[in-house]
């Protein structure tokens, strides 16, 4: 144990926490996604999917405790890390560029509390219904509609959920490397996984609000 | 050609520091960049007024010593080279140019654009080095090493220490140097002594020099004058798992199953 908290001390050992529940967090949401998916095949199956998880009872819940444990690790870690790097230069540069800092690379430390903020909000808005105007327990799929039929509610998922897939395309590619799977010889294809999930999160959710607005679901 | 340069001028570590502007008037494209210096500073001594300090020493690319942060870039505006071996026919008549130290808590400016980087040397002090026998010299080729590893192993010893890794990372870690490093001497036979104890003793020294941590910017290859490559790093946080968290303990008699 002692071990573990010594490589923990590190910056190495604290990125390797959040490499792997980033990594957890990761197939949450694309699992998540997969399942409020099935809102295009109808309201019955929806709700069916909906009830099969609450069903599940005390498997959901150690499900759910995991997660949390996941997301708490990866905020704690990661904010151990930025007051470590914010000490690491005390004066600023007058002129500094950079040359392969991309917009999800940059973005990740803003990306993230954001992701946090609207992830609280989501809990609100379809778990628990408080911050939903039409709420009714367990019909998922009028909850969906009814939610995102206003513009402005499907534009905070719309935000978030491209922020959530800018947060990937650099967590991903990322993850490889912390974890020591950085190799020439798969390298292009590490960075054509990363873009491909993220973009896959980002039409993959996206596509609930948006059918929504547009009509194409009621 | 007409340059105009803003330059980081500190008398001593407790000094504030500010930018001061020059203009020099007869710039050779031949030059290189430190002798552009040194013209400016040739001015400077006739008018009486103290020269701008900056460190240099073999002004061919391989040492190590010299290292500028010029209008952003460590090194310059120029990839895969150092300072001393940037020349003057890369920038234009008229150019505004800034020039200021490397900025990082763990390299402390000494005076003008000189900084303190004992603090590389410290981390070499945690395993930066190989055991050897002493005596008399092994034949040639004694110890058997595949090419392709010698070759890999020398991509990471191309490093030359000067730490434009930590000055153009946005977190100021020290992860490229550390890798090149751990790299280096993992890859050969004669790293295998202190292979797990380099990899643990060197990240944590890294971590109390007050480096930053990685955010994987790839800005440290981007201007390492030597061009190492991030690869190494997936190298080092490999080697750093498995000899901190898989490999279980191996002090004698402790290796037993019960």
């Amino acid at each position: 144990m002692n071990r573990l908290l010594d490589a923990y001390r590190t910056s190495i050992g604290k990125k390797f926490v959040v490499a792997v529940t980033g990594v957890i967090l990761f197939l949450f949401v694309l699992g998540h996604m997969f399942g409020n998916l099935q809102i295009f095949v109808g309201a019955e199956r929806l709700n069916a999917y909906a009830a099969f998880l609450q069903n599940l009872g005390e498997l959901l819940w150690a499900v759910r405790t995991f997660l949390f444990l996941a997301l708490v690790l990866h905020v704690m870690a990661i904010t151990q890390l930025f007051f470590q790097n914010l000490g690491a230069r005390p004066i600023k540069y007058r002129v500094k560029k950079t040359r392969e800092t991309d917009l999800s690379a940059r973005t990740m430390i803003y990306s993230g509390p954001a992701i946090l903020a609207f992830l609280i909000y989501h809990l609100l808005h379809f778990t628990y219904g408080s911050v939903h105007s039409d709420f009714i327990h367990g019909d998922v799929y009028h909850n969906v509609i009814s939610g995102f039929a206003i513009w402005w509610v499907s534009g905070i998922y719309i935000l978030a959920n491209i922020l959530l897939g800018l947060h990937f395309k650099h967590g991903l590619w990322s993850w490889f490397q912390t974890l020591g799977f950085a190799h020439p010889k798969y390298n292009k294809w590490r960075t054509n996984f990363a873009t491909f999930f993220a973009y896959l999160i980002i039409v993959g959710n996206v596509s609930m609000p948006v059918a929504v607005l547009a009509g194409w679901i009621q | 050609m007409k340059l105009k340069l803003n330059i980081w001028r500190q008398k001593n570590r407790e000094d504030r520091g500010e930018f001061v502007t020059y203009h020099l008037d007869d710039v050779n494209s031949h030059m290189s960049f430190l002798e552009m210096l040194d013209v400016l500073n040739q001015q400077l001594i006739e008018k009486g007024e103290q020269p701008v300090a900056f460190e240099h020493d073999c002004r061919e690319g391989i040492c190590g010593a010299c290292g500028l942060v010029i209008n952003g870039y460590p090194h310059g505006p120029e990839e895969g080279t150092t300072t001393c071996q940037l020349h003057m026919r890369h920038f234009k008549d008229g150019d505004e140019i800034t020039i200021e130290p490397w900025r990082s808590k763990a390299f402390p400016v000494v005076k003008d654009l000189v900084v303190d980087r004992s603090s590389l040397d410290r981390l070499m002090q945690h395993g930066g080095f190989v055991s050897i026998r002493t005596g008399s010299a092994e034949d040639a080729n004694n110890t058997l090493i595949p090419k392709e590893k010698s070759d890999l192993a020398m991509d990471a010893a191309e490093c030359i220490g000067c730490g434009a890794c930590v000055a153009s990372c946005p977190n100021g870690a020290a992860m490229l140097f550390v890798s090149a490093k751990v790299s280096h001497f993992a890859l050969l036979p004669q790293g295998q002594p202190e292979r797990k104890r380099r990899a643990i003793q060197m990240v944590q020294a890294m971590q109390d020099e007050g480096f930053g941590a990685c955010t994987n910017y790839r800005e440290c290859e981007a201007v390492c004058p030597k061009r190492i490559s991030i690869n190494f790093i997936g190298m080092l946080n490999r080697e750093f798992i498995k000899a901190s968290v898989l490999s279980g303990a191996e002090k004698g008699g402790k290796y037993r199953s019960k």
